[in-house]
C-alpha cells in the first residue's frame, strides 16, 4: 500500500486549506499602491472601418488619466502567433498582423479600440461611454464555407483571402486513400458540426500591470497557464522588453482548461501602460467582456468516411474540415486542427490509410484555439460517431465493429499512418472493463423498463486516444512550433532538510502542490508537508512552458524526477563521505543513507546540514550546497486511452434527453494520486456532456454574438450532470518517461461527446427512429424533437 | 457618498460606497476581503454568494448601501474558532469538492445555507438548490459527496440513475 503521501496515496489536497478559508491569492485579489484602472472600448459590429475616434470629451472626465489607441503602440509589435502551418502545397500560411487595439478596422465584436485608464474602474467605465466612435460599417463574414467564396468580404484587407490555411495530410497518401475507397466493399459517411464552446472558466481573466523606475522593471501578475510563454511572448515581439526585465507572474488561477494559455492583448496594454503611466494599471474582465475577449474553442465542420472491405475491417478514412480560426491567430490556433487533429485519426484502430484535409478559415468572430482537448476531441468525435454509424449500416454490433479493428495489446509499439506511435495500450481491456461496469449484459431489462414508462432508452460507447504531454521540442519545431515544448524544474533543499520545488508547469486547479510533492517524498523517502511546491513566477524557475495538454505530470513532473535524481546522487556522495564509504555502496530508503550489507546509517537532514555547513565534507571534490535544475524534453507524445459508456433515457415528448450513468474506464498509465484523477475526469466528463447536450456559441448573420452570458451559453448544472463512474485500473504504463504516467486531464471531454450522441442515436434506432443517422451538438430537445418530428 | 456599517463575520465595518457600489465590492475592494468571488455579471454564477442576515444572496446583485447595519458572513467566516477548518470546509476538501478554489466561496456559503434550512437534504435536494452555483472544474459529484458528509450522511451513496 503507498504511504499517505507517497506515489499512489489519494493524498488530501493542501492547497484546499487557503480555498476554502478565503485566503487565496487570485490575480484580481492583487491591489498595488497607486493603482490605476483600465477599461477597452470594444467594437459592437462584427466588421467595420475605423474613420474617427474623439476621445476629448471623454479625455475631461473626471479621473482620466489616459486615453489609448492603437496610434499609442505605433512601435509595439502585433500579438504574435506561437505556430507557423505550412499548407499541402509547401507553402507558410497566411498570417495577419494582430495589433493590441484596433488599427484601421474592427474585425470582431468585442475587438478593442481604445483604452480608458482612470484613477477608478467606475470612472475608466463612465469615460469610455462619452467616447465618440466614427464606424464605417462593413459586411461581416461569419459562416466558414461562405467565407472561402471568391467573392468574400476580407477580414484582412492585404491578405489574399479568408483562406489560413489548405492542409493535407499525409499529403502523400492521397491518392492511395481514394484508391482505397474506389475499390472498398463498403463506405459509410457523415457530416458533422463540432460545435463552437467557450472555455468559462469561473474565474474571468485579469491583468495588472507593474513598473519600478528604479531598476526599470516591469512586472505583471495575470491569469495564466503559462507565465514564462508570456514572458517571452509579449516581452520579445510585442514589447521589446528583455527576459531580465520583465517578470511574469501567475498566481492562484481560477480554472483554464486553455483559455489561459495565450498572450492576450490586455496583458501588453497593463505591462506597457504602467511605465506610461508610471503606475499600477489593472484590467479585470468582465463575464460579458469574457465570452467576447476570451479565446473560444471547436467550431469545425466535418466531412468524414470510411472504407471497409468485406469483412468489415477498416481501409481507409478520408476526412474535409472547415476550421474557424476567428478574427486573428490566436497563440496556437493553427496548430489545433492540423497537428493535435489529424495525428489522432487513426484512433485505436488499425486503419492503414488515412487523408485529412483541413481548411483553417477567418471569421468575423472572436479567435478560436485550443480548448480542454484541443483537436482530438474534434478527431475522436468524428471517428467514434463513424464507427457508430458505420455498425448500424452494416448491421454489426458497435462493440463487435470497434474489437475487430482495434490494435491489440500484443501490437505495441504502434507505428499509425498519421506519424504518431503510440508506445502502449490495451484497447480491449478498457472496453472489457466499461462493459462490465455498466453492467451492458442487463442493458436490454433496462429498455424495456424505460419503454414500459413511455421513455427511450439508450446506450452509447465511445473509444478514444489522446496524444499529451506535448511534446519532442525537434519534433514540434519541424511541425511549426515557435517555441520548445519541455519543461523545467528546480529543486533547493534546505540544510534543515525542507525542499522546495520550482516548477514550470503552473496549477490552475490541477492540484500539482499536493502531487508533486507525493512525487518528491516518494524518492527521498521524507514527509511531503517538508516539500514546498512553487510555481507560477518568471523570477525563481530558469523556464517553464506551462500546463496544457495533459502534459503536467508527464513533463513537468519528469523534469521534477530527473532534478531530484541529481539532488540523490550528490547526497549520496555526501553520505559516503560522511560514512567513509564509497558512493556506489550507498542506500537510500526511507530518507535514511546506509551502506549497503552494514548498520552505518546518516539520516536526510545529517546530509543536509552537511551540505550547508561543509565542517566534514569532501570539499576538493563536491560543491557545498544541495540544489539542481534540470530540463526534461520528452522523447514521444503519451498515450491515454479509455472507454466511455452512456446510458441515457430521453423523452420521446420534449425530446430531453437525460444522462443516467456514464462509465469512464481510462488507461492513464501510473497513477499518482487517485482521487486527483478521478476529479480530473469528472471535470472533463461534465464539460463533454456539456458540449454534446447544452452548450453552444451562437453568432447571427451580422455577427453579433448570440449567446454571450450565462443567460444564454448553457453551463452544465448541478441538476444536469450525474452518474459518473471512473475507473482507472486498466493500466499500461508510458515506456518513455520515469513515471510511467500518461496524463488525465483532458480525457472526460474529449471521449465523453461521442458516446452522449451515440447513446441518443441508439435510443432512437431502438424506439423506430431509424431514418435519423445523426444530429448535431448540443442535442437539446427542440433539436431531438424535430428530429424525431421531421 | 454614504457611510455604510456591517457585520461582517461578527467583527463592526465601515467604508464610505457610491450609491452604485455593490455588496461583493464593499466586501473586496473597501474591506480587502478577497474571499469573495466575483464569477459574472449576471447573478448567475454564484460565486459570490454570501450571507446577509442568515439567509444566502448574490454579493454582485445587492447594493451595499441598502445593507446598512446587516450582519454578512463570508467565507472567511466559515473556519472553527481556532482556525481550523468548519465542518463544510473540512468535508469540501475531505471529498475533493473543490480543484482552482474559484467557485469555492460561493458553494461552501450556499451549503451553509442550504444544510441550516435543511439539515439532512436527499442529494436531488442538494443539486437543486446548488443550481445557482457554477462550477467549471469538478463535475460537481463531488461537491455533491461534500455536501452530504457535511450534512452527516453517506456520501458514497450517490444514485447511479
Amino acid at each position: 500500500m503507498p504511504k499517505d503521501d507517497g506515489i499512489g496515496a489519494s493524498t488530501k489536497r493542501r492547497e484546499d486549506v487557503r480555498f476554502l478559508t478565503g485566503n487565496g491569492r487570485y490575480t484580481d485579489d492583487i491591489n498595488l499602491r497607486g493603482q490605476s484602472y483600465v477599461h477597452f472600448l470594444r467594437s459592437d459590429v462584427a466588421h467595420g472601418r475605423i474613420n474617427g475616434i474623439d476621445t476629448a470629451t471623454a479625455a475631461a472626465m473626471p479621473g482620466v488619466l489616459k486615453i489609448f489607441t492603437a496610434a499609442d503602440f505605433a512601435a509595439a509589435g502585433g500579438i504574435p502567433c506561437g505556430w507557423q502551418v505550412t499548407d499541402r502545397f509547401g507553402k507558410p500560411m497566411q498570417e495577419p498582423k494582430h495589433p493590441i487595439l484596433a488599427d484601421g478596422k474592427v474585425r470582431h465584436v468585442g475587438d478593442p479600440i481604445a483604452a480608458v485608464v482612470a484613477e477608478t474602474y467606475e470612472q475608466a467605465r463612465d469615460a469610455a461611454e462619452a467616447i465618440e466612435l466614427d464606424i464605417e460599417e462593413l459586411e461581416p463574414v461569419i459562416d466558414m464555407v461562405a467565407a472561402l467564396a471568391p467573392d468574400a468580404p476580407k477580414v484582412h484587407d492585404d491578405l489574399a483571402s479568408n483562406l489560413c490555411y489548405d492542409w493535407g495530410f499525409v499529403e502523400e497518401n492521397r491518392e492511395a486513400v481514394n484508391a482505397a475507397f474506389e475499390s472498398a466493399a463498403h463506405v459509410v459517411s457523415l457530416e458533422l458540426t463540432n460545435n463552437r464552446l467557450v472555455a468559462n472558466p469561473m474565474e474571468p481573466r485579469v491583468a495588472v500591470g507593474d513598473y519600478d523606475p528604479w531598476g526599470d522593471n516591469h512586472t505583471l501578475y495575470t491569469t495564466s497557464q503559462t507565465p514564462h510563454v508570456i514572458r517571452l511572448l509579449m516581452g520579445a515581439f510585442v514589447l521589446n522588453i528583455p527576459e531580465h526585465k520583465l517578470r511574469v507572474v501567475a498566481p492562484d488561477v481560477g480554472g483554464g482548461f486553455g483559455s489561459k494559455i495565450y498572450h492576450y492583448a490586455e496583458e501588453a496594454f497593463c505591462t506597457y501602460a504602467a511605465k506610461v503611466l508610471k503606475r499600477p494599471v489593472k484590467w479585470t474582465s468582465s463575464r460579458s467582456e469574457a465570452f467576447i475577449s476570451d479565446a473560444h474553442g471547436r467550431d469545425h465542420k466535418t466531412k468524414i468516411e470510411l472504407a471497409l472491405d468485406g469483412d468489415h475491417n477498416f481501409l481507409a478514412i478520408r476526412t474535409d474540415t472547415y476550421a474557424n480560426m476567428g478574427a486573428y491567430l490566436s497563440t496556437f490556433a493553427p496548430s489545433i486542427p492540423t497537428w493535435l487533429h489529424g495525428t489522432l485519426m487513426a484512433g485505436n484502430y488499425k486503419t492503414p490509410l488515412i487523408y485529412v484535409n483541413v481548411k483553417a478559415v477567418f471569421t468575423n468572430t472572436v479567435p478560436v484555439d485550443a480548448y480542454r482537448g484541443a483537436g482530438r476531441p474534434e478527431a475522436t468525435f468524428q471517428l467514434e460517431r463513424l464507427v457508430d454509424k458505420a455498425a448500424r449500416e452494416l448491421g454489426v454490433d458497435p462493440v463487435e465493429l470497434r474489437r475487430k479493428n482495434f490494435i491489440k495489446a500484443d501490437q505495441f509499439p504502434y507505428q499509425t499512418p498519421v506519424a504518431v506511435v503510440y508506445d502502449t495500450g490495451n484497447y480491449d481491456a478498457t472496453l472489457d472493463k466499461m462493459l462490465e461496469l455498466a453492467d451492458y449484459a442487463n442493458f436490454d431489462a433496462r429498455v424495456a423498463e424505460s419503454k414500459a414508462r413511455g421513455k427511450l432508452r439508450g446506450f452509447g460507447i465511445a473509444h478514444y486516444i489522446e496524444a499529451c504531454g506535448i511534446a519532442p521540442s525537434n519534433l514540434v519545431g519541424q511541425l511549426g512550433a515557435r517555441a520548445g515544448l519541455y519543461e523545467s524544474a528546480s529543486v533547493r533543499v534546505n540544510a534543515t532538510g525542507s525542499i522546495s520545488v520550482y516548477t514550470g508547469s503552473h496549477s490552475h486547479g490541477q492540484g500539482h502542490e499536493t502531487t508533486f510533492a507525493q512525487v518528491v517524498a516518494d524518492m527521498i523517502g521524507v514527509d511531503a508537508t517538508s516539500i514546498e511546491i512553487h510555481h507560477g513566477d518568471t523570477s525563481n524557475t530558469p523556464m517553464g512552458m506551462g500546463t496544457y495538454g495533459s502534459r503536467s505530470l508527464a513533463v513537468g513532473g519528469s523534469a521534477i524526477v530527473k532534478a531530484t535524481n541529481k539532488i540523490i546522487d550528490k547526497a549520496k556522495k555526501i553520505a559516503a563521505h560522511l560514512l567513509e564509504a564509497a558512493p556506489e555502496d550507498i542506500e537510500l530508503k526511507d530518507g535514511k543513507f546506509s551502506v549497503a550489507g552494514t548498520d552505518k546509517s546518516v539520516d536526510w537532514t545529517g546530509v543536509t546540514l552537511a551540505a550547508y555547513v561543509p565542517h566534514n565534507y569532501p570539499l576538493e571534490d563536491l560543491e557545498p550546497g544541495l540544489e539542481e535544475t534540470a530540463f526534461y524534453d520528452p522523447s514521444n507524445f503519451t498515450y491515454p486511452s479509455g472507454a466511455y459508456g452512456c446510458e441515457i433515457e430521453l423523452d420521446p415528448e420534449t425530446g430531453k434527453i437525460d444522462i443516467l450513468r456514464f462509465i469512464a474506464a481510462d488507461d492513464f498509465g501510473n497513477i499518482v494520486n487517485p482521487m486527483i484523477v478521478e476529479g480530473q475526469v469528472h471535470g472533463g466528463l461534465a464539460q463533454g456532456i456539456g458540449q454534446a447536450l447544452m452548450e453552444n456559441c451562437v453568432y447571427d448573420d451580422q455577427g453579433q454574438l448570440l449567446s454571450g452570458s450565462f443567460m444564454d451559453y448553457a453551463m452544465p448544472r448541478a441538476d444536469d450532470v450525474r452518474g459518473f463512474t471512473v475507473d482507472h485500473s486498466c493500466i499500461t504504463p508510458c515506456t518513455h518517461n520515469p513515471l510511467g504516467v500518461k496524463g488525465c486531464g483532458e480525457a472526460g471531454a474529449i471521449g465523453s461527446p461521442p458516446a452522449v450522441v451515440n447513446a441518443a442515436i441508439d435510443a432512437l434506432h431502438r424506439a423506430g427512429h431509424s431514418h435519423i443517422s445523426h444530429i448535431d451538438m448540443p442535442l437539446t430537445p427542440s433539436r431531438v424533437w424535430a428530429a424525431m418530428n421531421s | 457618498m454614504s457611510h455604510v456599517k456591517m457585520k461582517v463575520n461578527g467583527r463592526d465595518v465601515s467604508a464610505s460606497v457610491e450609491g452604485r457600489t455593490l455588496l461583493s465590492s464593499y466586501l473586496r475592494d473597501l474591506l480587502g476581503m478577497t474571499g469573495t468571488h466575483v464569477g459574472c455579471d449576471t447573478s448567475q454564477c454564484g460565486a459570490c454568494v454570501v450571507l446577509v442576515n442568515g439567509q444566502a444572496i448574490k454579493s454582485c446583485t445587492a447594493f451595499a448601501a441598502d445593507l446598512d447595519g446587516a450582519e454578512v458572513t463570508t467565507v472567511e467566516g466559515m473556519a472553527n474558532p481556532d482556525g481550523s477548518l468548519g465542518r463544510i470546509q473540512q468535508a469540501f476538501q475531505d471529498y475533493h469538492g473543490l480543484q482552482c478554489g474559484f467557485c469555492t466561496p460561493g458553494m461552501v456559503m450556499s451549503t451553509a445555507a442550504l444544510l441550516a434550512e435543511n439539515p439532512k437534504p436527499t442529494e436531488e435536494e442538494v443539486r437543486h438548490y446548488l443550481e445557482g452555483n457554477i462550477c467549471r472544474c469538478t463535475g460537481y459529484q463531488n461537491i455533491v459527496r461534500a455536501v452530504m458528509a457535511a450534512s452527516g450522511q453517506d456520501a458514497g451513496a450517490l444514485a447511479a440513475e
